[in-house]
């Protein structure tokens, strides 16, 4: 997967035997131990590491609990009970799975801001973060269809409202709606099918990371500068260098999500769904997973008619669109400049974004009505504009700090700052992401 | 690893050891409950254990009770089925072992050993799976009045021993007990 | 910034006119945080007090409430030997079969059954109360929880508050009351404002005191009564919390073991880089 040249030479007779017939050892020594890594990454760049971990996690608690779940009606929410009651440590593999999911879009959500704060998007990485973005899109598809298996009251009325969002669209909205649930509401074939499709979407999640690391290994990370490698002097070789210290983030990350697995397992979850399913009964409030919120905000923001469209077609096109957006990010941003490190002005829109998607995300989880409708249509405005109109005019407009030359540049230049220890500070803060 | 490690000095390597170690550690304790969660589960053990009232099984009739997940034959033998079991040589049979979970791995394929003992001999017991492949042999068939597989052809006798075909041992029995003269449990 | 704290305002009038403006926010009045021995990291169930409240349950409550998820062998938890839960199990009667003749019969329960339900089927539940169908409480106390609203939500977090299931279990037995002057009342409900979906439910006041015999000598009150029952039906929900915790114990030394040495590792690996 390494863009550069080679330089995995086996010493063992085994080790060339395989080199001249499938080279999986030289693939992987110049993937993971060789590659060059910039050397002034900071903690911002090992969620990546823990995606992949992430992943992992959700394929294999998710391969075992699918050994005692049953995909019917009558039988998904008593199996998930016996798992938690009765299958040997099955409680904890199923509170790692659902939990799993929440550190999953966690950590997804901190590689994502983190690389639009250093513009990790910019030639030549527009490939990368697309994948990415299609990546994200088949891991929402995956937990809303996951979140329907336990067959609680959320798990039904969710599926209900989120495959509803269909009919918004004209003309064949019904007939796809019926189409995807196998029948005239959410029902057993729609358990059924949902089952089958959150088993397949991870493996194509799989799929779709591994053209994500190989794109990066042909272009090379970014960092923090946003600088290219230029020298030899600018990289370290990723193991063992990046190997441990992503290992050390690693491990703090999962010791973030056995406190919640071990303490607090039901915080991330919603109490409606320890109660079985009833079609002829939905709870007071349907709220989605908090990860979906920022758009459920979104989706309730149109309360209006655009000519044509209705306010329906309108939310549903909103939220996909909030989605969509984030595909075409790389050609949006027109700075010559990669890093809000360089970028004032970007900079302070950045955060002003981030906490704007915060807060979409608490309206998300308030009714719609009175002052929220105001405050999701402003917030939304806002979410809009920062790519469409904020995006394009601060590369135009903007006076970008002086770059340093390269990498080591960089690197000496924070090192002799650091001496004092107010700068250290300053510099931590610079490099969250 | 790079390469010049083996100039660095013994701290240092420690810690590499101690660290690694750690994480070997820990991902055996990770694999565990992986492995762990493919055992019977609570609710399964729980019925690893049953009792069957008998009270209602006249002589020569049968009942086929359920447990573990295979067929249990109780049989209420008649005279002549005990006679003819009793008159064959326990040294001619094809297995000479008893089979049977209650007594010693060493005891003899008598049909007293075979039954549920003195005074009791005209009940038998046994797990209905042909010692072949598995398959449940019929009642009251085959060359020896006993049971017969119909999937390879085996011949057990009245006492469930195998007398003829491929399958190696006679039908085993369980661990079972009177708890009263007319219910026995099972397991 | 600036906007960060102006975001921050309209969120604080937002919240203002949130309470101010919807009344009819349930429950009116929010449980009241009790305290239990399961909670926080090193908390476990008190047996004693989970076996008066099966004992509350079996007499305040079975007559209409299901157990249904909860198997009689898994009361052993309770600290009964395997010959009480088989007694405590023939107690009760199951359907089974069909028998040889093809006839359903009903027996003694065994260990390896679970609490019959006090109904055939929902709707025979609901006939039978009004058209309120009684929960089963095997899983109640995980299926009820009052919003905790921001930013308590966030400091649950910290204090790993996952009470809410038994704290309102408790307010709601102990909260019925007369219902203020001028108030409609439903014909066949019970004014009780800790209910979580509503001012009223079907439910009448199951508890008083004196009703139930305790042999320990713990105080026969209905705050004990609820105290005790919220607790097994806490139990009856997450019966591996005293597992989980425990295990959490553990998994949350040996990381910070593991993370020190690999901390340690990375430092002297990154020794000789400036980074």
């Amino acid at each position: 997967m390494s863009g550069g040249h080679s330089t995995y030479s086996p010493t063992t007779g085994l080790g060339r035997w395989f080199d001249t017939r499938l080279p999986i050892p030289r693939l992987v020594h110049d993937s993971f131990i060789s590659y060059p890594v910039p050397r002034n990454l900071n903690y911002a760049y090992t969620f990546g590491g823990i995606l992949a971990l992430m992943l992992g996690v959700q394929l294999i608690t998710g391969i075992v609990l699918a050994m005692h779940y049953s995909a019917s009606t009558q039988l998904a929410f008593d199996s998930v009970e016996k798992i938690m009651r009765d299958v040997n440590s099955g409680w904890l593999l199923r509170y790692l799975h659902a939990n799993g999911a929440s550190m999953f879009f966690v950590a997804v959500y901190i590689h994502l801001f983190r690389g639009l704060y250093y513009g990790s998007y910019k030639a030549p990485r527009e490939i990368i973060w697309v994948l990415g973005c299609i990546i994200y899109l088949l891991m929402m598809a995956t937990a809303f269809m996951g979140y329907v298996l336990p067959w609680g009251q959320m798990s039904f009325w969710g599926a209900t409202v989120i495959t509803g969002f269909f009919t918004a669209i004209p003309v064949v909205g019904e007939w796809v709606q019926t189409l995807l649930l196998g029948g005239f509401a959410v029902d057993n074939p729609t358990l059924n099918r949902f089952f089958s499709l959150h088993y397949l979407l991870p493996f194509m999640i799989a799929g779709v990371v591994v053209l994500h690391i190989w794109a990066f290994h042909i272009t090379g990370q970014t960092n923090p500068t946003g600088i290219e490698v230029k020298h030899k002097t600018d990289t370290v070789p990723f193991t063992p260098y990046a190997t441990i210290k992503d290992g050390f983030a690693m491990i703090v990350f999962v010791a973030l999500f056995a406190y919640f697995v071990f303490y607090i397992p039901n915080f991330m979850g919603h109490a409606d769904n320890y109660i079985p399913a009833d079609p002829l009964k939905t709870p007071a409030h349907i709220v989605p997973e908090w990860y979906f919120l920022p758009f459920y905000a979104i989706l309730r923001a149109i309360t209006f008619s655009i000519g044509p469209i209705d306010s329906k077609l309108g939310g549903v096109l909103a939220m996909f669109g909030a989605v969509l957006i984030l595909f075409v990010v790389p050609w949006l941003d027109t700075s010559k400049v990669r890093s809000a490190v360089y970028r004032p002005w970007y900079k302070l829109f950045f955060w002003l974004f981030l906490v704007n998607a915060v807060f979409l995300g608490w309206l998300g989880s308030r009714p719609a009505e009175g002052i929220y409708i105001a405050l999701m249509q402003a917030a939304t405005a806002f979410y809009f504009g920062f790519f469409i109109i904020i995006m394009p005019l601060l590369g135009l407009i903007e006076t970008p700090r002086r770059l340093p030359n390269s990498i080591t540049e960089a690197v000496l230049e924070k090192k002799k700052k650091g001496s004092a220890s107010a700068q250290t500070a300053a510099a931590a803060t610079e490099t969250q992401g | 690893m790079s390469a010049n490690e083996t100039i660095e000095h013994n701290r240092r390597d420690f810690l590499y050891i101690a660290t690694a170690m750690t994480g070997v550690v820990g991902a055996g304790a990770v694999a565990w409950p992986f492995i762990d969660q493919m055992r019977p589960d609570a609710s399964t053990l729980a019925l690893a254990t049953i009792e069957v009232d008998i009270s209602s099984i006249e002589p020569g009739m049968s009942v086929t009770a359920k447990w573990r997940g295979k067929p249990i034959f109780i049989r209420n033998r008649t005279e002549a089925e005990i006679e003819e079991a009793k008159a064959v040589t326990v040294a001619d049979l094809p297995d000479t072992n008893a089979r049977n979970a209650n007594l010693g791995a060493d005891a003899a394929a008598t049909d007293v050993d075979r039954s549920a003992g003195e005074g009791k001999e005209n009940w038998i017991v046994m797990i209905g799976s042909c010692t072949h492949l598995g398959c449940v042999p019929l009642g009251q068939a085959g060359d020896f009045g006993g049971w017969f597989c119909p999937c390879h052809g085996s011949h057990y006798d009245t006492a469930g021993r195998i007398r003829s075909g491929p399958a190696p041992e006679n039908l085993h029995i369980p661990n079972y007990e009177f708890i009263s003269d007319t219910v026995i449990r099972i397991g | 910034m600036n906007s960060f704290i102006k975001g921050l305002a309209a969120f604080g009038i937002a919240l203002g006119v949130a309470t101010s403006a919807q009344a009819a926010e349930y429950p009116l009045v929010k449980p009241v945080e009790q305290d239990w021995t399961f909670a926080g990291p090193f908390g476990t169930y008190d047996k004693g007090q989970l076996q008066r409240g099966l004992k509350v349950y079996r007499e305040g409550c079975a007559a209409c409430h299901g157990l249904t998820r909860v198997a009689f062998r898994t009361l052993a938890d309770l600290g009964y030997s395997e010959a009480q839960v088989r007694s405590l199990a023939a107690e009760y009667e199951v359907n089974d079969g069909p028998n040889a003749d093809g006839e359903m019969f009903d027996r003694a329960a065994l260990p390896s059954d679970y609490f019959p339900s006090p109904f055939a089927n929902p709707e025979a539940a609901a006939a039978a109360n009004n058209g309120a169908a009684p929960p089963d409480l095997s899983l109640i106390a995980k299926a009820r929880a009052v919003e905790r609203g921001f930013p308590t939500f966030v400091f649950d977090i910290f204090t790993q508050y996952a009470e809410s299931g038994p704290d309102y279990v408790y307010s709601l037995l102990t909260g019925y009351q007369d219902a203020p002057e001028g108030y409609n009342q439903q014909p066949g409900t019970h004014y009780n404002p800790h209910f979580l979906s509503g001012t009223s439910l079907s439910m009448p006041n199951p508890l008083s005191d004196g009703q139930i015999s305790y042999d320990d000598g713990s105080p026969e009150t209905v705050d004990q009564y609820a105290h005790d029952v919220a607790a097994f039906l806490m139990w009856a929900a997450e019966p591996h919390l005293e597992a989980r915790k425990h295990m959490g114990f553990n998994v949350m030394v040996f990381l910070m073991l593991f993370g020190a040495l690999v901390y340690l590792t990375k430092r002297k690996v990154w020794a000789n880089v400036d980074h």
